[in-house]
């Protein structure tokens, strides 16, 4: 691995290069660089391993067990990456996928890159975005309260600093996840004075037709081990219905409503946690299509068996090709790989499909059970499409539900980008990231349609904040002059 | 607000001030988890209403860590690591032209 500490230390132009420092972005770089083909990895976080993987190099956690077998595993993904010839910008930020004007359409891009306050444009013939996922978002009143994170907040502070909320804990919402960090605060060492799991009941029935296939995969035993750790020491509220956080300037209380009855539970720190989405900002300003993914009920780009997106040159490989964890994650990262490589002309057709046919069988099995977790764990209506109109939505523009619903009705708004010329949903610096799914969700309930025909946000580069200075700075062409000069 | 897990690796301390505050950090953290470790609950007042907002998802997705870091204010606190020396301040709503003339 070749570290990039300094923008001008990026060459004009790479084969290829990987947005994200995750499993498949890690495993993508390593797999083309091993295939001889010239790539630069970026990511904006300081230390490699994403979100999952967190600090896996660096982390002042010295007790193993705290965080468990399957995060340690992420130091192998991170090794072989070293190994290999690939650049490695950390802390370097992608704002912009541009054509490249100086070569035919779909033969290149020029990507903008950010580091240490200094922006480049530079060239790349193929891109993998591995951009992974964000946590869904989980509106419920006073989640903007100081003392309410996301429970992937809480890990990755616990990963990357050893650190734990102190006081008062509760957890709240539903999926994997939630049982996962339950158990590593707790070995951590933080008070856990409940969890509230909100996982609709009737969510049971639905995924039952998933059970054989799930009980068939890896996911059964560890997620068993997990919950039955979580369930015996931890005081464990099922069947929560509503949730609200309360406090003047930060959070003092929850409440937490079971069907008719309410309880009160006097906190320091609420983390709230209801699944993971693609991260969409970065492939929807890139121009590739998206389909509204009903199982997993989010927004996926759409993608061929090589992860190609709809954009010729740009695949998307991890999380942000659809949920699949960190197994199939790497997995994928390295199917994109080959693709990219075979585009290069670096393999030909068919040892391309014989490096494939391995990766694609373990593929099948990572992913296998996969369904039943998303119909298990699919957000109940209320906590997808707030209830209660007081409810912020846009965390950025202070946006509220009932505002959503009423522009919706009154004004006959069919789609979020209409919704965010009237309301400014979605046009803080977060540029819809904690909203849109709400928006769109809010808008098809309003308008007794689905969020497939709704739509999502028109993204635009840039999709990560530069200063003008920055912008300002990057040196001109002589058809970029000319295109403002009168 | 946080606090470190017993056992943690202990790394070299570095200093930097929050609002004028002397605080120290542990070198390898980002700015924000320096704050949260020093029981910092808040980084900034919201442009719109003015309340005070703290970190929320700590993986580059919310923009609520916003802070000012050296005079530059809208960083994202839980991507730069801290520095020795660093001048941390909450960020106070939208900004006013008077700044942007400074």
């Amino acid at each position: 691995m070749k570290a990039v500490t300094a923008i001008d230390q990026l060459a004009e132009s790479y084969d290829l290069v990987v947005v994200g420092a995750g499993p498949a972005g890690l495993s993508a770089a390593a797999r083309a660089a091993e295939l001889g083909v010239g790539v630069l990895l970026v990511d904006e976080n300081p230390a490699p391993g994403g979100q999952i993987y967190r600090a896996v190099t660096t982390t002042p956690v010295s007790d193993r067990d705290v965080l468990g077998a399957d995060y340690w595993r992420g130091a192998e993904i991170v090794a072989r990456f070293e190994r290999s010839q690939a650049s490695y910008a950390g802390s370097c930020t992608l704002w912009s996928i541009g054509p490249d004007a100086a070569v035919p359409e779909g033969g290149g891009f020029e990507i903008g890159l950010s580091l240490d306050g200094r922006a480049r444009l530079i060239g790349a013939r193929q891109l993998i975005l591995a951009t992974g996922a964000q946590e869904r978002p989980f509106p419920i009143p006073g989640w903007t309260l100081p003392g309410v994170m996301t429970a992937g907040a809480a890990q990755i502070a616990l990963k990357s600093a050893a650190i734990v909320p102190a006081g008062r804990t509760v957890i709240a919402g539903c999926g994997p996840l939630l049982y996962l960090l339950a158990g590593q605060l707790a070995a951590a060492g933080a008070e856990i004075v409940a969890v509230l799991d909100t996982t609709p009941r009737s969510n049971w029935l639905k995924a039952a037709a998933a059970l054989p296939d799930f009980l068939r995969s890896p996911y059964l035993a560890k997620g068993l081990k997990l919950m039955a750790k979580a369930r015996r020491s931890l005081r464990f509220v099922g069947g929560v219905t509503g949730l609200a956080a309360e406090g003047a300037d930060k959070l003092a209380t929850v409440q937490v409503e079971r069907g008719g009855s309410v309880e009160t539970i006097a906190c320091d720190t609420l983390l709230l946690h209801q699944g993971v989405i693609p991260s969409v900002n970065l492939s929807n300003a890139a121009g590739c299509t998206h389909d509204f993914d009903t199982v997993q009920h989010c927004w996926v780009p759409r993608l061929d068996d090589w992860l190609s997106s709809s954009e010729p040159g740009i695949a998307i490989a991890g999380d942000g090709a659809g949920i699949g964890g960190a197994e199939s994650a790497a997995l994928r990262g390295e199917v994109a790989a080959l693709g990219a490589a075979h585009r290069l002309g670096r393999l030909d057709a068919s040892e391309r499909d014989r490096a494939a046919a391995p990766l694609r069988a373990e593929l099948a099995r990572a992913l296998r059970g996969r369904r039943f977790l998303d119909l298990l764990y699919k957000p109940a209506p209320q906590f997808l499409a707030p209830r209660r109109d007081e409810t912020i939505i846009c965390r950025c523009e202070e946006v509220t539900a009932g505002q959503v619903r009423d522009t919706a009705v009154r004004l006959g708004v069919t789609g979020p980008n209409q919704m965010k010329a009237f309301l400014r949903c979605g046009m803080g610096p977060c540029q819809g990231r904690l909203c849109g799914p709400t928006v769109v969700e809010l808008i098809a309930e309003a308008n007794g349609t689905t969020p497939a025909e709704v739509g999502y946000y028109r993204l635009r580069p840039p999709v990560k904040p530069i200063t003008l200075a920055e912008l300002a700075a990057l040196p001109q062409s002589e058809a970029a002059v000319k295109a403002v000069v009168r | 607000m946080f606090r470190s897990m017993r056992d943690a690796k202990a790394g070299a301390r570095l200093s930097f001030t929050f609002d004028g505050r002397p605080l120290t950090g542990r070198e390898g953290d980002t700015v924000t988890a320096s704050l949260l470790a020093n029981g910092v609950t808040a980084c900034r007042e919201t442009p719109v209403s003015g309340v005070p907002r703290a970190p929320y998802c700590l993986m580059g997705v919310c923009f609520d860590c916003l802070i000012v870091i050296d005079g530059i204010g809208n960083r994202q606190g839980c991507l730069v690591p801290l520095r020795e020396g660093m001048r941390i301040e909450t960020q106070h709503g939208r900004r006013q032209p008077e700044e942007m003339r400074g």
